[in-house]
């Protein structure tokens, strides 16, 4: 189901569509125009008003282009906000998310298709019954698990630190990538496992010269998918970490809720952007294949 | 071993800069508003000058939001140098559990049970004879600040009470203004109430609920007469829709409000917006109506730390945040009381000074922290807020709200 | 599939186990093991510190005497029917409007997918902007001679969790039109024609032939919006901190405040526990349907 989004090659199913300027264009046009202003206006006041001043923006009105266009506010956010005696803004949040990211994403990665891999190709007796279990536990809210979390960091001395927090992102991306690798694996013909395994090729020999090679696309997948969710959790960041490594999405909050006198809604603006802004371009530049790795959560098992 | 100890609290008491024996320590607080950070700046000025290094761990939020982070890091075995928490019921728990380092000789070293006044705020640190915080400052939640410009916009007197206050509010609301400034978060509302409860049934139905949690008098009728006044001030508040107590003082500071029941830290905010106290606005203790602190406050616990020399220098922190010098640094800053009775706060503005005089008088009563557990507190900022901010009716909120207590006897 | 099962002893196949012990310690430990513990301590009175001290159902029976709670459970009920309502139907119809041959299609599925890569803490924070009543929409109808309109969701109590579903769909209807749109293309182009020829009006064919073959779509979104939907905390932390008042209080939010600022976990073990209940309720009857019968895998 998963190559039905990314593949521009099927036809749309609608019958074939007529004049140009006929009622039901206009129609069809109009309606979808009116939602994308919907999809598009809180984007569009983001960046409005963090090119605005202060003055401005108590004068103005939200949706209006700046009168006088001014950067402060992306400065303050990245570089002067304040969280108590911190001011060094969001770009503290920034290189925590990075420094988390990296080592979450190629660990979550390497763990789920290699399991992936040997859920299909490998199989033992109870493979199938962990399998379910780990989709189902995709689905148990991250309540009931925080604290048992935080007790099983601490008997391994990870609490606090970023590998505790790396390693608890590994955990609950597995459900999903594990899926999503189990399932990519399983549409690869099977007669060159099979060949590969008379050539005498054994697991690893298999995985690193055959399955690998082949399954580019959906690593790329996989890695839209951990880049965005880790970059934008928030729950996860908030109990597992210290302050000092707060990533970006906790210390945005906060930095719009920590208010020393007035609030500055453009620095915070610009802030929400600055925020926002990884997984944006990251959509933005991988176009149909987030499509293709966000769909991946509708595959069923 | 013991001995070593001793010499390096007295090494500390006397705050030598230890050179080259700089240790860091990471300070978690929730000190995050204009004031606040002022204050907590000096904290870090004075240790750094010490010869140690401040490590600032600055939680936004109030401390709501900071105290779970604080406590599971401690309880997830990664402890900070130093933490802020209300003194009272909010850290026995992991005193209890032996996570906290015992500050009992740093405190003999120092004489703090002869300077700091009142003595309860010792007490509130003592568990088992053992004392296990630092008390920095004492916080009294029960004042009302008032905007003379909106009253003055409004064509009437500054009221001087509660009831002078209420009976304002008509011509206050009529100039467009809002009468009281209220925070959504749920403390504030808890706190309104308290004050409140203090002002119309009297310290004595106070303390016998509070204090003696006689459950008789928390059902009884003198606390229906407070419901029904909050029910009354809530309509008051209707239109103020911020967040932080801090967003709120503003609408005070800049006279769209009224005035705003509050505790003695939005002195700070005043400070920092450059007012003058009796002539741009005007304090209220005890919502005017009874003169009273109650001595809550802000107080320093040390975890234990595997490390001899991040404990020399919890040791010495804690030393050096009862000295005199810091404490009237912070507090000038803070707005609050100086936990110490020696020293001269000259320096203070009027509102200080009330504050100072009632607490020289001995009008004193245990906060909120103090007497009740986390868990009832919580309850009662759940029921407060709900309270306050919707049409909950006050019957029905006085039982659930003895219920609350009930929970905790 | 390809099944290398060999006759079941330790030693064989030992690559194989050796790359699945991530998942089994995951499975066993986290998602088994954390949540019979957290089940466990819901019966006790812990307080700050988990203890064994069991006290029966007594956290339950506050939790459900508590109007916070009764608030929270009652806030994601309408909440989630909304969210659920909306999103599916919105979503559908957007994707069939996007299944009519059109020009831009990628411009427009573009636009409407972006805000699915924001975080619910970004989209709170916008939303919170947009709605702010001294600035937002409520400010600009006014200033345009409008004076006394009031748009303020976020500061009523009675409209707070509209405001939220605002945000929430902005978010995630895009999402669900991109599953449905996929639905609707893996439909045989036959049926299309076979409707065609016997001359039925479009909508009837989408209403009485293809939503009855995208059931499984649909029940699909229906879990993954709903499972979400009860996770809901994120975004209301960052838009409402459950205010005005307690009235957009989440159960996550009750759990939270309780196990760690109330410093009352068995009370947040309890609520927890409620919550996955909720979702087995959810859950257990999709995977009947989806495995019910035939072998799983």
């Amino acid at each position: 189901m998963a190559d039905t989004f990314a593949s521009g090659a099927v036809e749309p199913r609608g019958p074939k569509p007529r004049r140009v300027f006929s009622g039901r264009n206009i129609m069809i046009y109009g309606t979808l125009i009116v939602v994308c202003l919907y999809y598009i206006l809180p984007l569009w006041v983001m960046v409005m008003t963090s090119l605005k001043g202060m003055p401005e923006i108590r004068m103005g009105n939200i949706f209006s282009p700046p009168v006088e266009i001014t950067f402060e506010p992306w400065v303050k956010a990245w570089a002067e906000a304040c969280t108590g005696l911190n001011c060094d803004g969001l770009s503290r949040g920034f290189w925590n998310s990075v420094r988390i990211l990296i080592p979450s994403v190629v660990l979550s990665i390497i763990v789920a298709s290699v399991n992936g891999y040997a859920l299909i190709n490998w199989r033992f007796k109870g493979s199938d019954l962990f399998f379910t279990i780990l989709i189902f536990g995709a689905f148990i809210p991250y309540q009931v698990m925080l604290y048992p979390i935080v007790i099983l960091l601490r008997e391994m001395g990870l609490y606090g630190t970023l590998w505790g927090l790396v390693l608890v992102h590994t955990i609950f991306g597995m459900p999903i990538l594990t899926l999503l690798f189990r399932n990519y694996f399983a549409s690869l013909p099977e007669e060159l496992f099979k060949a590969a395994r008379v050539d005498g090729a054994g697991f690893w020999g298999i995985y690193f010269r055959i399955m690998l090679p082949m399954s580019l696309p959906i690593f790329v997948v996989a890695i839209i998918l951990q880049v965005t969710g880790i970059w934008n959790d928030f729950l996860f960041g908030v109990v597992y970490t210290k302050p000092d490594l707060y990533p970006m999405t906790v210390q945005l909050n906060n930095i719009v809720n920590s208010v020393q006198g007035v609030k500055e809604y453009n620095v915070n603006m610009a802030a929400t952007l600055l925020t926002g802004a990884v997984p944006l371009i990251v959509y933005f530049i991988s176009g149909k294949l987030f499509v293709r790795g966000i769909a991946a959560g509708a595959v069923k098992g | 071993m013991k001995t070593f100890k001793l010499a390096t609290a007295l090494a500390a008491s006397v705050a030598l800069p230890s050179i080259g024996l700089a240790t860091e320590l990471e300070v978690t607080h929730w000190w995050t508003s204009g004031g606040e950070a002022a204050a907590v700046a000096e904290l870090a000025k004075a240790f750094d000058a010490a010869g140690d290094k401040w490590i600032d761990g600055a939680i936004a939020g109030g401390g709501g939001t900071a105290r779970p982070i604080m406590i599971s890091r401690i309880t997830g075995g990664d402890p900070m140098g130093a933490t802020q928490f209300n003194h009272g019921q909010q850290a026995l728990e992991l005193v209890e559990a032996g996570l906290m380092l015992d500050l009992t000789d740093v405190a003999e070293a120092n004489n703090w049970k002869d300077i700091v006044y009142p003595p309860s705020l010792l007490d509130s640190c003592t568990v088992d004879g053992r004392i296990y915080c630092a008390p920095v400052n004492i916080h009294s939640p029960e004042w009302l600040w008032l905007s003379n410009k909106a009253y003055a916009d409004a064509g009437i007197p500054v009221p001087t009470n509660w009831n002078e206050f209420v009976a304002s509010a008509p011509a206050l609301e009529a100039a467009g203004k809002i009468p009281l400034a209220l925070g959504n978060q749920p403390w504030q509302s808890n706190l309104a109430f308290g004050a409140m409860t203090v002002a119309v049934a009297g310290l004595d139905v106070w303390k016998q609920v509070n204090v003696e949690k006689n459950m008789d008098v928390a059902a009884g009728a003198e606390m229906a007469a407070v419901f029904q006044a909050a029910a009354d001030a809530r309509k008051f508040a209707a239109k103020s829709n911020v967040q932080d107590w801090n967003q709120a003082t503003n609408l005070v500071i800049s006279g769209q409000a009224g005035g705003q029941i509050m505790g003695d830290w939005a002195q700070g905010e005043f400070q920092v917006a450059g007012q003058v106290a009796g002539t741009d606005y005007t304090c209220l203790p005890g919502l005017g109506l009874n003169a009273y602190l109650s001595t809550g406050g802000d107080a320093f616990y040390f975890p234990k730390l595997q490390d001899a020399d991040k404990e020399a220098a919890q040791k010495r922190l804690a030393a050096l945040m009862v000295s005199p010098e810091v404490q009237v640094a912070f507090n000038l800053k803070k707005g609050s009381l100086p936990i110490r009775g020696d020293i001269d706060l000259a320096a203070a503005n009027d509102c200080m000074k009330k504050g100072l005089e009632i607490l020289a008088s001995g009008n004193l009563v245990p906060s909120g922290d103090q007497v009740w557990s986390p868990d009832v507190q919580k309850q009662n900022e759940d029921l407060m807020v709900e309270f306050w901010k919707s049409d909950m009716d006050p019957g029905a909120a006085h039982a659930q709200w003895v219920e609350n207590l009930k929970s905790g006897l | 599939m390809a099944a290398t099962k060999r006759p079941g002893r330790l030693l064989r196949n030992l690559n194989g186990k050796i790359a699945a012990v991530p998942m089994i310690l995951t499975t066993l430990v986290v998602f088994l093991g954390g949540t019979l513990w957290t089940v466990l301590y819901s019966f006790t009175n812990s307080k700050l510190l988990p203890r064994t001290n069991f006290v029966g159902f007594d956290q339950y029976e506050r939790l459900w005497a508590s109007s916070r709670w009764n608030t929270s459970i009652e806030n994601l009920l309408i909440y989630g029917v909304f969210s659920l309502v909306f999103t599916i139907s919105v979503g559908f119809v957007l994707a069939v409007l996007m299944d009519q041959k059109i020009r831009f299609e990628d411009t427009f599925r573009t636009i409407m997918l972006y805000p699915f890569a924001l975080s619910f803490i970004v989209t709170g924070l916008v939303w919170q902007w947009i709605l702010n009543p001294e600035f937002g929409i409520q400010h600009i109808v006014r200033s345009m001679g409008w004076e006394s309109f009031v748009f303020s969701p976020l500061t009523n109590p009675d409209l707070v969790l509209y405001g939220l579903l605002i945000a929430g769909l902005w978010q995630g209807t895009g999402f669900v039109m991109c599953i449905m749109l996929a639905g609707l293309r893996g439909i045989d182009e036959d049926i299309w024609k076979a409707a065609r020829v016997d001359g039925i009006p479009a909508w009837k064919t989408y209403t009485i032939i293809i939503i009855p073959m995208m059931r499984p779509v649909f029940i699909t979104t229906l879990v993954l919006v709903a499972s979400g939907i009860i996770k809901l905390y994120d975004l209301v932390v960052a838009q409402t901190s459950g205010g005005p008042g307690t009235a957009s209080q989440v159960p996550a939010m009750y759990v939270y405040d309780y196990m760690f600022q109330a410093q009352n976990l068995g009370q947040g073990f309890a609520a927890s526990t409620m919550m996955l209940l909720s979702v087995l309720i959810v859950l257990i009857p999709w995977a009947y349907l989806e495995f019910g019968g035939k072998k799983h895998g």
